[in-house]
């Protein structure tokens, strides 16, 4: 039986932002009315997946596998195939609950154009969703691409003073590295098609071949390394890894509060999973050899460093939380490459938090900056003594997010580190040379955001605007209430999320560090591989796996080249 | 003259006595009744396209080329793709104009006629076998735009681009006659088939060589002129921006799909054995293309230029899927991007057209960039439209004009040109940004001229209804589409054409 229920979270958003289209514009309360509810909707249809997932967690491979190979557009292969395991499963549901959070915190801050905003925003969720549920190269590719469309208007409609500059900036940097990697989609679809004699862009199947790439001696390792880059791009750019985050503090300046929330909670994310998706597993032994790792390590330390020394110095706050995200998605990267289970469930997990927490901090800058229209820190003092539901609430986030003990953000940070530090080897240095580079970026964090802090809350109010701010509505409360909850969940009880974490990374580092002799020939290549990553490949059902099976070995309506078999494309 | 002979010219004599027609009636009618030209062509091409299907039914799934008219013409689905391309285009077209020649006060007859003349023309070009029919379709073709181009009898742009258009339309056409009969002179024949059989020798003949180049280099000439190449485009932006907003769109799609379908043809049959020459040519051609027109449209105020400026950047794509392949062999995906390409690009460039065409109106000329400032508060259906003809034509899916990408990219990566495929991406990403300026100024933008409602004719409606519709549902369900290309890609197979000719 085949089990819809990713579809239905897919398209709940979708169906909300059709349905907005029918609403006249000038109703703007039905309008935030329908947008909330399909929000929250959205929200708890995809509740119902915790328990579903928990029972499965411990099985290999993908869960609530739908769609068959090839089923979209049979001619060249592409499918709609949707699956997730742990790691796609723990997104998945931090994108429906920001999602949710994101539109709720929109109330009152967009007052002009406010249907098209909404949705826009639904169908942001839409496409963000579909990049993490999406097991077909060709469809992940396309919601990839299609979700910055309404990204972009976001930005560029209801952003700041430079809001034109931002979001073309944005829209150009990640379409650069996107349409790179779509060559590098497009080599492994041939790939895969001269072992194989089938056209598909199943991810499973792609996962069996494009290893071979680099031990194939057509290609070689330096095809296979430039591979690996033309996918690198695209995800560094996302992520963003130093020296591809310059369009990182534009658009989070200029973007809409919500559209920050989301920018930074779960569009950076999906640079990260790119890299755990598919760059992992297709590339292990460009990963293993030459000096292809070694650059990323020194990528993501300098990115916690930088990151954080550029945030001391910020006199915007916006501008300070998005510098942080450079900082803390550097422990993302860095966790990942370091290609240990223990690594890789830490930089998962703390890619949940930065999205709780960061984006909790810009739902913080954005309260503020309803209220007076001015980021500048300078500007700010004393707020604590205004609003003290809200300095509180903002005491515990950043805490959070500079990664005290028993809160969300030390969880994951500490087990990033860990995992980097019992690394043997990595990229020919030992694990606790990486670690004790990144280190100094924990007290960096700990010291912009203290330094915000104090400059924004203590003290006495120097500023007479600021003396009849009020504080947090219940709406903005309500906000936060989910983010706190998680915070404290994650940083008291990690160990749920670890055990859903656990399968699908140890899987990970298991394909990843396989051991594959350097001289083998392509024959006995062509043998041993398909057993190798079954971990990966395997599905759980029996009647999914059954079903995967004929597309596997279906002959492909693609026209061959004319230059092979001529006669063959006659009809 | 046999039976098959009628049956095929069927659709082209349909249109031009539909055209014959429209000028007779075009006496009769008074002049608040002028509208019914516009009906009487569109009825002219829905026969026409009867024509086109009778045709295909009658030569059913097992013969996939007929030759006809002393073998100087051939029909095969190849043909018949692009008979239905050139027809849905001008049907669209004419949706165009039956306001916007009202508003221009140039509501005359003649313009519906010189439109299916030239159409006929191109079904001459995309159908001739034989060098000759292929030229006078071109003329044909060519000598109605023309006139179409400066049909704006008091609008000074219209009539210098028409000067210029003809002038260097001309002389282009010159210089393609001159290769024509170069190699008229080195094969002794003007049949396609026949040419490609002496061409295997002579051109590897040093005796013949020198020459088989010289005739090689003009007739390219010829034909890049006609899709508007770099370094062969000048006329491009000056005849675009002049032209009435509705010819304008009419010869971005069907001129330019004409032209292309002749190209391929002369390319891929008859000078298909001097493939390892011209190849070199076109990735020189190709990559100018790309960096030259990129390059300019990235300054263009006028909306118009600008989207000429694009169109000569998609025929740099689209000469990539000429590239693919091997030294003698074309590859079949390249061929097949190019034909989905110009299948796409018939409803997004035309839907582009169409809603600057909708701009227009009293005194407002509609084509100037900031004439689209704040279009969503005045028309959000046609911003809308305008925004996804925009993304399509930059190539970002699910939209159509991300499959013709596709299958070019696909065709170079598959051919191992790996460098040619960077450089097309990332010129693709190039043209995102000033497709971008068109979304800026529409959604971001305030409209200077108040909030006033934009006044679109049903006629308006439907063009935009239906190339808005075509461009997603290609985009998104693309599988049928990509079927009817591998259909009508007969001329893959150039083995099984020769045949039919002999």
């Amino acid at each position: 039986m085949q089990n819809h229920i990713l579809s239905i979270i897919l398209f709940t958003p979708l169906v909300g932002a059709i349905l907005l289209l029918f609403v006249p514009k000038e109703n703007k309360e039905a309008i935030r009315w329908i947008a909330n509810i399909f929000a929250l909707g959205g929200f708890l249809i995809s509740l119902p997946l915790v328990p579903a997932f928990w029972v499965v967690r411990a099985e290999p491979g993908f869960k609530f596998v739908e769609g068959v190979a090839n089923n979209w557009i049979p001619s060249i292969g592409a499918g709609y195939v949707l699956g997730i395991d742990g790691i796609s499963f723990l997104l998945i549901m931090l994108t429906t609950l920001l999602g949710w959070i994101s539109i709720l915190s929109s109330w009152t801050a967009i007052e002009n154009r406010v249907k098209e905003y909404y949705v826009w925003f639904l169908v942001l969720q839409t496409g963000m969703l579909g990049v993490f549920m999406a097991l077909d190269f060709f469809l992940f590719f396309v919601f990839w691409e299609a979700m910055l469309v309404p990204m972009y208007l976001l930005i560029g409609i209801w952003g700041g003073p430079r809001k034109l500059y931002a979001a073309i900036k944005f829209f150009l940097y990640t379409l650069a590295g996107s349409v790179l990697m779509l060559l590098g989609i497009l080599f492994l679809y041939f790939h895969h098609h001269s072992l194989t004699g089938v056209y598909t862009f199943g991810l499973q199947a792609l996962y069996e071949t494009a290893p071979k790439i680099y031990s194939d001696p057509a290609y070689g390792p330096t095809i296979a390394t430039l591979l690996f880059l033309s996918f690198f791009f695209a995800f560094a750019i996302k992520v963003p890894m130093f020296p591809f985050h310059t369009w990182l503090p534009d658009a989070h300046v200029e973007a809409p509060t919500a559209g920050s929330v989301i920018l930074a909670g779960v569009l950076l994310k999906m640079g990260t999973y790119g890299f755990i998706r598919f760059s992992l597993p297709f590339f292990p032994d460009v990963l293993h050899h030459g000096s292809t790792r070694f650059w990323i390590m020194v990528l993501s330390v300098i990115a916690i460093i930088y990151g954080a020394l550029v945030s001391l110095m910020q006199k915007d706050m916006k501008k300070l939380v998005a510098y942080s995200s450079v900082s803390h998605l550097g422990f993302c990267t860095l966790g990942i490459f370091a290609l240990s289970p223990l690594g890789l469930s830490g930089s998962v997990l703390q890619q949940i938090n930065h999205g709780i927490s960061t984006g909790a901090l810009f739902l913080i800058v954005g309260i503020l900056y309803e209220r007076r229209h001015t980021r500048e820190i300078s500007e700010y003092g004393g707020i604590s003594n205004v609003m003290p539901v809200y300095a509180t609430i903002t005491m515990i986030m950043f805490l959070s997010s500079m990664g005290l003990p028993l809160l969300n953000g030390f969880v994951g940070e500490f087990t990033i580190l860990g995992g980097t530090f019992l690394q043997k080897d990595i990229a020919g240095h030992p694990g606790w040379v990486w670690t004790a580079w990144a280190v100094p970026g924990v007290v960096l964090a700990a010291a912009y955001l203290l330094w915000l802090y104090q400059r924004v809350f203590f003290g006495t109010v120097t500023n007479p605007k600021n003396e009849k701010l009020h504080d947090l509505t219940p709406r903005e409360v309500a906000t936060f209430v989910p983010l706190l909850i998680m915070a404290f969940w994650i940083g008291l009880y990690p160990k749920p999320f670890f055990q859903i974490l656990d399968q699908p990374t140890r899987d990970l580092a298991a394909v990843v560090n396989r051991e594959t002799p350097k001289s083998e020939s392509t024959a006995e290549a062509a043998t041993e591989m398909p057993a190798a990553p079954a971990a990966m490949t395997a599905v759980p059902s029996a009647g999914v796996s059954s079903k995967n099976l004929p597309a596997a070995t279906r002959p492909s309506a693609h026209t061959p080249a004319a230059s092979t078999a001529p006669a063959k494309g006659k009809n | 003259m046999v039976w098959t002979d009628y049956l095929l010219a069927l659709p082209i004599t349909l249109l031009v006595l539909f055209a014959l027609g429209i000028l007779l009636i075009d006496f009769m009618l008074p002049r608040d009744m002028k509208w019914a030209n516009a009906v009487t062509a569109f009825i002219g091409v829905c026969f026409s396209a009867a024509g086109v299907y009778k045709i295909q039914a009658w030569m059913g799934k097992d013969s996939p080329a007929v030759g006809g008219m002393l073998n100087t013409m051939v029909v095969d689905p190849f043909s018949i793709y692009f008979f239905y391309l050139f027809l849905a285009g001008t049907a669209i077209a004419i949706l165009m104009s039956v306001r916007y020649l009202e508003t221009e006060n140039e509501n005359h007859g003649e313009y519906y006629a010189l439109m299916l003349l030239s159409v006929a023309g191109m079904m001459c070009m995309a159908s001739g076998f034989d060098i000759v029919l292929i030229f006078i379709g071109l003329e044909l073709m060519a000598i109605s735009t023309y006139v179409l181009v400066g049909f704006l009898r008091r609008d000074k742009r219209s009539n210098e681009a028409a000067l210029k258009y003809l002038l260097l339309g001309a002389f282009s056409s010159g210089i393609f006659a001159y290769g024509l009969s170069l190699i008229y002179g080195l094969t002794g024949s003007t049949n396609l088939a026949v040419i490609r059989q002496q061409m295997m020798h002579r051109a590897f003949d040093p005796q013949y060589r020198p020459v088989a180049i010289i005739a090689l280099a003009t007739t390219l000439t010829g034909l890049l002129f006609k899709v508007a190449a770099i370094p062969f485009h000048q006329w491009a932006p000056d005849a675009y921006e002049g032209a009435p907003t509705s010819i304008t769109g009419f010869m971005s799609v069907a001129v330019k799909a004409a032209g292309w379908a002749m190209l391929l043809r002369i390319l891929l049959i008859g000078l298909a054995p001097m493939r390892s020459v011209w190849v070199p040519m076109l990735v020189f051609v190709s990559i100018a293309t790309m960096t030259g027109a990129n390059f300019a449209a990235l300054t263009q105020t006028n909306t118009k230029r600008l989207l000429a400026y694009s169109s000569i950047a998609h025929v740099g794509y689209m000469l990539l899927g000429l590239i693919a392949g091997t030294v003698t062999e074309p590859n079949a995906d390249g061929i097949k991007g190019i034909l989905i390409y110009l299948l796409v690009y018939t409803f997004m460039n035309l839907g582009a057209f169409a809603v600057i065409t909708s701009l227009r109106h009293r005194n407002v000329a509609g084509d100037d960039l900031d004439d689209l400032n704040g279009l969503y508060s005045r028309a959000p259906v046609e911003a809308v439209l305008m925004l996804v003809f925009m993304l399509s034509l930059a190539g970002i899916p699910p939209l159509a004009g991300f499959w013709g990408k596709y299958f070019i990219f696909l065709s170079l990566i598959s051919t191992g040109h790996y460098v040619l495929a960077a450089l097309g991406v990332l010129y693709s990403v190039f043209g995102l940004y000033y497709y971008l300026k068109i979304a800026n100024a529409m959604f971001m933008r305030e409209a200077e001229k108040g909030e006033e409602k934009l006044p679109v004719s049903l006629a308006m409606r439907a063009a935009l209804a239906l190339t808005g519709l075509a461009t997603l549902y290609i985009g998104i369900l693309p599988n049928r589409f990509i079927e009817i290309v591998n259909w009508a890609l007969g001329i893959a197979q150039q083995a099984s054409v020769a045949k039919v000719i002999h």
